[in-house]
Order: structure tokens, then sequence, then C-alpha cells
């Protein structure tokens, strides 16, 4: 066999070899429905019957999957801002608090200012929502950079405290003068304008936030890999004392990436409110709100394997399993909760995937050498040579 | 109003509710600073304490033997803890996203055993107070000190207890060993595998018993997400004591007593608004981090995989 051609095989085999730890991923979420069906037998439930509902509830009709598209964009945002942070090392979980911070933020405007065009009235929540959420995103990270603060535990302390601040909110200054005067006293605001609500594709509930998230997320690809800012975070991201040698402002670029983080989640909040339920409402507890986007989003976006592109089909996916649980539950009367359950066994199962997609890595490199190392690194290294 | 806090009677509830408050935190933050003395964090410790919460309720439930539900959740937490060890030493996953999966599993699991298998709000007979005797009865002392159940007698215990084991024991010289320098100790022949297994598999057994101290000791029911952010306070705890079993009772007590407070400002009606005294033990947590972080410093090979040469 000639020189080239023997090149070109290995190439080939290569990138078979590539592809299968592209779909990694897969195989995680795979292993976890694998487990989730033990559990289900279990539980008395025929896996096949409970799986074969969920699917037909998440994607079945044209209705159903448009409830699934509904599920997916908070999923899809909190994604985004989790593909930003967690590039930049920063482990950001505290979508939940962000989104409900922006949410209050842009709820408060549009029951307050009531004569403005729709168009402007929700461009300015959507504003608004952005800046709840990056203030409830940037605390954590003014913590993280100039006090040492580790960022889980701000954000976790943040999401207690935002949905306090919600609770008081709803049930006190901004509950439904409807609400005040009954006697039920249910926690929630008054309704939105009708002129002030994102259009819908009537007679589902989609809505126009579907269309914004994924021109945001193109967006975020760009900003990740087409600009001097996105280089810097994801250059902080991998190495901090590198980026720091190579004249990077690192405390600076851990404060960007959580407070484009929380615009991210914080968006989300503001499109549950003007999208889907047109007012806020708390049940009191953490989840009542966000329904756990702000956890899912982050399952979602290292299912998408931080890549915000990727992250699109995989809010998807998340979405109609969340959907598609409700379903399972009426048919095999095992509780959706275990939806929640399996996500975190994603999660676990996805994070540990990356040992044998490296050992594969490593494996194909010694095998091939250098010249087919992974091109993000070869990228990364080529641009710091340059800079 | 404010006065009734300043009456005797308050003043004593509130110290000695404060102290019962303290034993969930106390388990699982120990737990959690072994775990993290030999470089693993462990962000599961809340899904950990929710099965156990379930488990040790359920078994409770069903034989009535509080001891045998007790020993469920440390099974069902011992068991969480070996699947977070293989999976961050042997896989070496980040260590703090594997933890956010281990805790919506537990979170998750804990919700559908509870809904498919008890369903309603039930209560079980937890444990009860025992008084010490002789002690039990001096005024006032007594009341705050001696006058609680077993659980809270054995977290108070635990503290001394771990200070001798990380400080003068050889376990506790190679829990520190592989924490601070896993490549040295590996070189002395200590097992660095072998010590994160123990101390995370450890972690797992006192986040179950912290679980369990809600559910059949504490409030003596089981409700879903009971333990709402207590596990993550617990891991927050063990920055804010800089890593040492002192350390950490005085930040678990003073975050108790500032959450009995609480409680009991909303017990005497005293016009604050409850959402309010909620948030203040966490806007006090994210204050005193804050703080003192930046002075405290972790162990060296934190949340750092280690892999051996060759």
């Amino acid at each position: 066999m000639p020189p080239k051609q023997a090149t070109s095989d290995l190439r080939l085999k290569d990138r078979a070899g590539s592809i299968f730890d592209q779909l990694m991923p897969i195989f995680a979420t795979l292993a976890a429905l694998l487990v989730g069906a033990i559990f289900l037998m279990l539980l008395g439930a025929n896996p096949l019957v409970a799986y074969g509902a969920l699917a037909q509830g998440a994607f079945g009709s044209f209705n159903a999957f448009t409830e699934t598209l509904v599920k997916a964009v908070p999923l899809l945002l909190v994604g985004l801002g989790t593909c930003i942070a967690y590039r930049g090392s920063v482990t950001n979980i505290g979508g939940e608090g962000q989104m409900i911070i922006g949410a209050i933020l842009s709820t408060w405007f549009g029951l307050t200012f009531t004569e403005l065009p729709g168009w402007l009235a929700i461009i300015i929540a959507m504003l608004l929502g952005i800046i709840g959420g990056m203030i409830w995103g940037g605390i954590p990270g003014i913590l993280k950079a100039y006090f040492n603060v580790n960022e889980i535990l701000s954000t976790v302390m943040m999401n207690a405290i935002a949905v306090q601040v919600m609770n008081y909110l709803m049930r006190g200054p901004m509950i439904d003068p409807v609400q005040r005067e009954a006697a039920s006293q249910i926690p929630q605001t008054a309704r939105l304008l009708e002129t002030y609500r994102l259009p819908r594709l009537s007679p589902t509930r989609l809505h126009m936030g579907l269309l914004i998230a994924i021109l945001l997320a193109v967006a975020v690809y760009f900003l990740l890999w087409r600009t001097t800012l996105g280089y810097r975070i994801r250059a902080v991201g991998q190495s901090q004392p590198a980026s720091k040698y190579g004249g990077i402002d690192v405390k600076k670029h851990i404060v960007v990436a959580l407070l484009l983080s929380g615009a991210f989640a914080g968006l989300a909040g503001m499109m549950q409110v003007y999208g889907v339920n047109y007012r806020m409402i708390t049940d009191g507890s953490a989840t009542g709100f966000t329904g756990n986007a702000g956890f899912n989003g982050i399952v979602a976006a290292l299912f998408g394997q931080l890549h915000p592109l990727i992250t699109i089909p995989a809010s998807v996916l998340f979405g109609g399993l969340l959907v598609g649980a409700n379903a399972m539950q009426r048919v095999v009367q095992v509780p959706s909760a275990l939806i929640t359950a399996l996500n975190g066994l994603v999660v676990v199962f996805v994070v540990s995937s990356e040992f044998f997609r490296r050992r594969s890595q490593k494996r194909r490199q010694s095998q091939f050498g250098t010249e087919l190392a992974e091109p993000e690194d070869a990228e990364m290294q080529q641009e710091a040579g340059e800079a | 109003m404010i006065s009734d806090l300043l009456s005797a009677t308050v003043i004593i509830g509130i110290i000695s509710s404060g102290i019962r408050l303290t034993t969930p935190y106390l388990f699982a933050s120990i737990g959690e600073m072994f775990g993290q003395r030999s470089g693993v964090l462990n962000l599961g410790v809340e899904g950990q304490m929710l099965l156990g919460s379930f488990v040790a309720f359920y078994v409770t439930l069903k034989t009535s033997n509080l001891w045998l539900g007790l020993l469920a959740a440390m099974g069902v937490g011992a068991l969480m803890g070996l699947a977070m060890a293989f999976v961050t030493v042997n896989l070496h996953a980040t260590q703090g996203i594997s933890g956010i999966g281990f805790y919506l599993f537990g979170m998750g699991m804990s919700n559908l055993l509870f809904q498919k298998l008890v369903g309603t709000v039930e209560g079980v007979r937890g444990f009860q107070k025992i008084s010490v005797p002789l002690l039990g009865k001096i005024p006032v002392i007594g009341e705050i000190f001696f006058n609680h159940n077993a659980l809270v007698y054995l977290a108070f215990l635990l503290v001394p207890v771990a200070w001798f084991v990380l400080n003068k024991t050889t376990l506790g010289l190679k829990i520190r060993a592989v924490g601070e320098n896993p490549e040295a100790a590996d070189s002395l022949g200590v097992s660095v595998a072998g010590i994160r297994y123990l101390t995370v598999i450890m972690g797992g057994v006192f986040s179950g018993i912290a679980g369990a101290s809600l559910s059949v000791a504490l409030l003596n029911v089981f409700q879903q997400n009971m333990t709402a952010g207590q596990g993550f306070i617990a891991v927050a705890l063990v920055y804010f004591g800089s890593w040492k079993p002192f350390g950490i009772l005085g930040g678990a007590l003073l975050f108790s007593m500032v959450n009995a407070l609480q409680l009991w400002i909303q017990v005497l009606g005293i016009p604050i608004p409850a959402e309010l005294a909620v948030m203040m033990p966490y806007i006090l947590t994210l204050l005193v981090l804050t703080l003192s972080v930046s002075k405290g410093r972790g162990p060296s090979a934190l949340t750092k995989v280690f892999e051996r040469e060759g």
C-alpha cells in the first residue's frame, strides 16, 4: 500500500473514532434510560410501555411537540448561559435565582407601565429580564473574582434568597389586587396586558421566544469562537495562569462569564412570564416558578457538550422528557419525578464518559502522531501563539 | 413584641432549638469535611440527605424500628458515596458537576419513592428526648444542653472525635496528605484512591444520618424536598469552618441559632416579613463566606484529579 493511501486510511479511522467520541452523551443517556428501566420494573411498571407513553407524550402529535418546544425554551436559554460560564471554568448553578429575579424585574415593569406600544414594552421587558439575571449572576461573579468565594456555593445561596424575595413580593407588594381582596390570597401577580405578550403560534402555546433563543444560540457560537471576548473567556477556562501570563485580566473575565450566564437565565425567566403564563406565580417552593429549568438547562448544555448549537436539539430532547414524563405518569402510574432522577444520572454519566473520550483520544494521538491532535486545542495553541 | 424575644423562656427556647437544628449540619458537614480534606468536593450532599431522609422515614414507618431506619439511611448514603467515589476517583469526572448530578438523582428518587410508596403526609414516632441523668435537672443549662434526642448528642460528640481522627491518628495523617499532596502520599505507599473512597463513602454515611435526623428525630415526617438546601449549606459550612471540625461547629451553631431566632420571630408574630426572616441565614452565610474564605486556605488538591504516572 502506498504511504499516502495509508495516511488517508488512518485519517478515516481517526474520524470514525472521533464520531464515536461525539456520540458519548447519547450513550450516556441510553445508559441512564437503561437504569431507569430497571427502576420502572422494580416499581412494577413495564419499561417499554412507560417509555412508549413518554415518547408519545413528548413527540407523538403536533400539539405534544409544540409543548415540548415550549419547555425547551428556558432550558435552551439557561443552557446557553451554562455554555459560556462552564467554558470559562465557572460553575454557575444559580440559574434558578437568576430566572426569578429576571422575571420579577420584567413583570414589575409590565404591570407598572401600561401605556406603551406592545413591541416596545416587550423589548424593555427583555432588557430588564437580562439585567435582573446579570445582577443575580454578577454578585457571585464579583465574590468569586475578588473575594475568592466558591461560586457554586454562592449561587446556591443566591437561589435560596431569590425564592424568598419572590415569595415576599407575590404574597405582598406585587400580589394580584383581585387576590388581595379575595380570601384565597393565591400568591400571584395580576396578568399582563394582551398587547404585552409574546406572539404565539396559535392555537398552540408555542411563542416567539423559541425563535429568539435559537438566534441567540447562533450568537453565542459566534461570541465564543469568533470574538476576542469569547476567546479570552475560553482561555481563562482552560488555564488561568497561562491567561494571566498572556495578559488577560482573569478576574474581569470570570465576572463577565457569570454576568453573561446570568443574563441568559434572566431572559428565560422573563419569557416564562411574557410567553407562557402571562403572570408570575409561586407555590412557595424553589421550583414552583422555574420548574427546575435552572438545573435542567445545565443538563441540556452538558449533553450538548457545552456547544451552543448542539444545545438546541439537547434542549428539545430534555424538554420532551419533561413533557413526556406527565404522560408516562398517567399511563403507568410512576411519578414524573423519575425524570428528575434520570436527568441526574445523565449528568453523572456524561461527565464520566469524558474519561473514555479522553482515553480514546490519547490512544489515537499516540497512534497517529500529534498532527491529528484535537482540533480545538490546536486552534487555541495557534491563537495563543499569535497573541 | 420585640421585648418578647428577651424573656427567659424565649431565649432558652431559641438556644435549645438552635442546638437541635445544628444536628443535620454537623453530621453532613463533618462528613463532607473528610471528603474535602482528602481532595474530593462532594456537592451531592443534598441528594444523599434527601434519600437518607426518606429511607429512614420509610423503614421506620414500616418496621417501627428507629435504629433500623437509621441504619438504612446510612446504607443508602454509603451507596451514593460509593458511586460518587467511583465516578470521581476512577473515571476522573468533574467533581462539582457530578455532585449536581447526584443531587438531582437523590431529589428525583426521594420524590418518586415517596409518591409511590407513601403518598400522603404520615408521621412516625421518632427519637425521643433523653434527659441526661443529673445534668438534665440543672435549671436553664439542663433545658438547653441536656434534654435532646440521641442524634443531637451523637452529632456534638462527632466533633471532637473527628478532630481526633483527623489530627491525632495515622488515618487522619493519610487523609490530609492525600488532600494536600497526593503525589507525595502515593510515593510513600499511601493508596490515594483507597483513602478517597473511604472518606467519600464515610461522607455519604454521615449525610444519610443527617437526612434521617430530619425525618425521624427533628420533624418526624417526610415531605418532598424537605432538606430545602440544607445539604448545600452543609458544604458551605466546611468552607466557613476552614476545613476544621471545631470551625464547622462554630459555623453550624451560628447558622442554626439565626435559624431558630427566625422561627421564633414567626411564632411570636413579630412584624418582620417571614420571607426576610427565612433568607437571613443565607445572607449571613454569604457574608461570612465573603469575609472568611479569602483568609482560610483549602486542601491543595481539592477537586484535582489524581492520576498515577506510567
